[in-house]
């Protein structure tokens, strides 16, 4: 269980004190390596919860968890050739830092102790800020700094709401705990108007860190800003440990008998965050900042499956999957057609197609399957959810989801059409502007993934997604 | 209940107006700095039954060296590197948000009125403070434009949280009263650095021309 923390906790002390710039990185190949073989071993004994434990791997970790593996080992192998390339930039802060990250949000995802998954959220804010400022620029300052000032209310949020759940199990024959397990056991026992008032501030608190509108404002900020393989780690990694957290709260507030509130409370979250996506993406010239809104979008539908229960739950793990993977192809591509051009405006930038003969497709494959183009995997978690809304009768809801859906598809591929086609001949030139494999591969390692698994979902992982659906409230079976 | 107790809570809530009302930054800071030491006060106060002495000594002693001696410290130091004295103009006014200061001790005692306290045995000036003093500082981060400010009402909302924690600190473990303290001070520490870059980068620290980044 402590191997996939402990691990890049070690090779980031190791990191931090390796005096060569060059060998550095690759701490974080050895750190994705040992996290990878502590998940698999994980998953392939599933070692029961004893009573009292406070780190659980359970559907909802296993599904997270072998997302942020899969692009953790990803990026890390990207990493070395982009911070090959970037010898110009001390790296002992950033390497230090995105392992440091690893470790905090497996532990969130992990936790089954609402206090400590607070603490790693808050380590795994501090330990990204650096790394947004890695540029050190005026705009990555500034990116920088919003990250940690509204990250750092949402985490007080977060910490009162634990504290008013805390307080709700206080009374006479209350759990007095903060693990998941006892407050759903107590369930009814729980004082109900505190559990509310947690709830919301729980909502608002992790929402911040999972981007969830109208507390949004950081992320297309520091995803513009950010390297692109920060930008897939966050986006696919971090904001999912967030959504598991919300989805443990949800859990507890479900049991004590606030279903029916925190239902509307999420659905109605995860519609405006699409609806707040689609006004921003339409226009939006730069192509870094557009994949941030389709992240607040993605997080919306998150939240909406949650809410709708049934299918939709089991829906929404399976697209917390397909969703954090695809991010990570059009991040790591977006960062080299960044590097290739100089420029993230789409005034700049044409013809990556040409320019980057992989990157460039792959943008363009990874904006169809992020928009929920069939054949890929995001269609099926997608379609799944909408299957959920309507036979539930959520009818109205079904129909504002795929009106969303559209016109973020129209949106994005505006933009994205912009940045793939034409004639590069004349465009700036940036610093990398022919394709490496080192970076080159491990997008399109992704990709494949996310093709394999829309044509072929194992049984296991489909049980697994419904299996975390349970927990909340929901199975792929029943409406 | 215990008067110095019923007095510290009264005193916190006067400091979250004064801090509305002040446009001179030495003086923000001085306020925070005595509002975090009434805070260490109160888990020596407010002990009963079933509250761990050496627990309730840690929080207290953490509590007055971190929010009322160092933080406060590192805030003098960034105000004399980056030789300011005053917020000029906040995007709220300073009677505006004294006013809606106000409404939220207003409702913050109402809201506090209506919930039945589980534990049952509490200060009953607990829970309105600590609400009223989170939206202090709520209101002091989403107001003021000098990065000073911001990080100021970061410090009151984190003693409006911390004042809450008490009604818990009788059977929560350790681990979430450290945790408190701990992020509290690295919170600000790295907001420090970062300061101190925008302090460079910039030769001010007005976040208002932290504003390239917008659509």
């Amino acid at each position: 269980m402590l191997v996939p923390i402990l691990a890049p906790l070690a090779l980031a002390a190791v990191a931090f004190a390796v005096p060569s710039n060059r060998r550095r990185p690759l701490a974080l190949l050895a750190g994705a390596a040992l996290h990878a073989a502590g998940v698999g071993a994980l998953l392939a004994t599933r070692p029961p919860a004893r009573a009292g434990a406070w780190l659980v791997f359970d559907a909802m970790a296993a599904v997270t968890l072998l997302t942020s593996t899969s692009l953790f080992l990803a990026a890390a192998i990207y990493a070395q050739g982009y911070l090959a390339r970037r010898q110009d930039r001390d790296n002992r802060v950033f390497v230090a830092g995105l392992l440091a990250l690893l470790a905090a949000m497996t532990t969130v995802a992990l936790s089954h102790h609402l206090g400590l998954a607070w603490v790693a959220m808050e380590a795994a804010t501090l330990a990204t800020a650096p790394l947004i400022y890695f540029n050190q620029n005026a705009r990555s300052l500034e990116a920088a700094w919003k990250y940690l000032l509204i990250g750092s209310l949402g985490i007080a949020l977060a910490l009162l709401g634990t504290f008013f759940l805390a307080l709700s199990g206080a009374g006479p024959g209350g759990p007095r705990s903060l693990l998941v397990e006892d407050l759903v056991a107590a369930g009814p026992a729980l004082s109900l108007p505190w559990v509310r008032a947690a709830f919301v501030l729980l909502l608002v608190g992790y929402g911040t860190k999972m981007g969830l509108a109208p507390l949004h404002s950081w992320k297309p900020d520091a995803y513009g800003e950010a390297p692109g393989l920060l930008g897939a780690l966050l986006a696919g990694g971090l904001t999912n440990s967030a959504f598991v957290c919300v989805a443990r709260v949800f859990q507890v507030t479900r049991a004590a008998g606030e279903e029916a509130f925190a239902r509307e409370a999420l659905v109605g979250l995860g519609l405006l965050s699409m609806a707040l996506a689609a006004v921003f993406v339409l226009g939006q010239r730069d192509f870094k900042r557009m994949l941030a809104y389709s992240s607040v979008e993605h997080m919306g539908i998150l939240a909406l499956g949650i809410g709708l229960g049934g299918g939709a739950a089991a829906g929404a793990f399976f697209h917390s999957m397909t969703n954090g993977l695809t991010k990570g192809v059009v991040f790591l591509a977006a960062g080299n057609i960044h590097r290739a051009y100089g420029s993230k405006v789409t005034d700049d930038v044409r013809g990556a197609a040409r320019r980057l003969p992989v990157s460039g497709p792959l943008l363009l494959a990874g904006f169809l399957a992020v928009t929920g183009s069939p054949p890929f995997a995001p269609f099926f978690s997608e379609f799944a959810i909408l299957n959920g809304a309507f036979a539930a009768g959520h009818h109205a809801i079904g129909a504002l989801f795929l009106a969303f859906l559209a016109v973020i598809f129209v949106g994005m591929g505006a933009t994205v059409l912009a940045v793939v086609q034409g004639d590069p001949r004349g465009a700036p030139t940036g610093p990398d502007p022919a394709e490496r494999w080192l970076t080159a591969a491990p997008p399109l390692a992704l990709m494949v993934l996310v093709l394999v698994l829309g044509l072929f979902l194992p049984r296991g992982l489909r049980e697994l997604f419904g299996e975390a659906a349970a927990l909340v409230g929901g199975s792929w079976g029943t409406p | 209940m215990a008067l110095p107790a019923d007095l510290v809570f009264i005193l916190v809530v006067v400091l979250d107006f004064f801090l509305l009302a002040s446009s001179r930054l030495g003086a923000a800071i001085r306020a925070v700095a005595i509002q975090g030491a009434l805070l260490a006060a109160l888990p020596l106060l407010l002990a009963g039954e079933g509250h761990d002495l050496g627990h309730t000594i840690l929080l207290a002693v953490g509590a007055l060296a971190l929010k009322s001696l160092l933080i406060p410290w590192m805030m003098f130091r960034a105000i004399r590197e980056a030789s300011i004295r005053r917020e000029m103009e906040p995007i709220v006014g300073f009677v505006a948000s004294m006013v809606l200061g106000g409404i939220g001790v207003a409702l913050a005692f109402a809201f506090a009125s209506r919930l039945p306290l589980p534990g049952g045995d509490a200060h009953p000036f607990l829970v309105p403070t600590s609400l009223s003093t989170v939206w202090t500082g709520l209101l002091l981060v989403v107001t003021r434009k000098k990065a000073v400010n911001q990080v100021l009402g970061f410090l009151v909302l984190e003693n409006g949280v911390f004042v809450f924690g008490l009604l818990l600190s009788g059977f929560m473990p350790v681990m979430v009263e450290a945790g408190v303290l701990l992020d509290l001070f690295a919170a600000v520490f790295v907001m420090g650095i970062v300061m101190f870059h925008i302090n460079r980068e910039f030769s001010s620290l007005d976040t208002a021309r932290l504003s390239a980044l917008k659509d």
